[in-house]
């Protein structure tokens, strides 16, 4: 699934030792497994189960997902900004594909 | 034996306050699901204390299936102190598992904001695992005005 994350973090430049917030939304429909359909059979279960949150290659924050998140998935975090680089959000699908985003943070 | 209204409501009160007593964090763990469970596992056993956690939920939530949560746990975030998992569950959801969220001191705070499914009125529970291995446990109940799971 070719989907485009939304990241925003609120500001792209911080000095070292600042509070970065990022912002993430992925439209995903994050079937609970819960749900039947009208011939009463349950819908199989399809949800993005992992995320992880990497800045230069180093993890700040990781989320184990369950079937009580809601569709879209929204997230919401912050890192401390210690070194300039590439900000990758990956979200993991049940299927084990993956959605990946990108944004940048300069660290002066 | 002869009570006047007022001494009758008074010992009544104080019955309830020490029914109410044992169980005050017990209620808000009164599960039906496999919330128990769940904390147990995540804790190792240990009892969680009151404190340093805080959860943001609505009181009302109109729509189950979109409940913006907030999740704050003090904590100087260095090296020495810092939250390592916080597991959020919910007590009367088909399945009582939310969310696990796992900060570092790269987290620099740990917080985390995500939408919840709700299928009822129930208690969210929120519990945070510091690096020094010491639990800490919050728990708030939303009422759900339209369940958030299908059906």
């Amino acid at each position: 699934m070719a989907v485009k994350p939304r990241i925003k973090l609120d500001r792209k430049e911080a000095r070292k030792g600042d509070l970065v917030e990022v912002k993430a939304l992925v439209a995903h429909i994050m079937e609970s497994g819960q749900r039947k359909d009208k011939d009463g059979k349950a819908i199989p279960r399809k949800i993005l189960n992992k995320f992880v949150c990497t800045v230069n290659g180093k993890q700040v924050f990781a989320a184990d997902f369950e079937p009580a998140i809601s569709a879209n998935p929204y997230i919401q975090f912050k890192f401390k900004a210690e070194e300039s680089g590439p900000v990758v959000l990956t979200w993991t699908d049940d299927d084990g594909s993956k959605i990946v985003g990108e944004e940048k943070i300069t660290v002066t | 034996m002869n009570f006047t209204r007022r001494q009758a409501l008074a010992v009544t009160a104080g019955a309830f306050a020490v029914v109410a007593w044992p169980g005050a964090i017990a209620p808000a763990l009164a599960a039906k699901n496999d919330a128990e469970d769940l904390i147990r596992k995540f804790t190792g056993g240990k009892e969680p204390a009151k404190g340093k956690i805080k959860l943001d939920l609505p009181e009302i939530a109109e729509n189950g299936n979109a409940v913006p949560m907030t999740v704050t746990v003090e904590s100087p975030m260095t090296k020495d102190s810092h939250v390592t998992d916080v597991l959020v569950v919910a007590d009367a959801n088909p399945r009582a598992g939310v969310a696990t969220f796992h900060f570092s001191p790269a987290s620099g705070a740990a917080e985390a904001n995500t939408r919840i499914r709700l299928a009822a009125t129930q208690n969210v529970i929120a519990v945070a695992k510091m690096n020094d291995g010491s639990v800490f446990i919050d728990s708030k109940q939303v009422k759900v005005t339209i369940g958030g799971c299908g059906g």
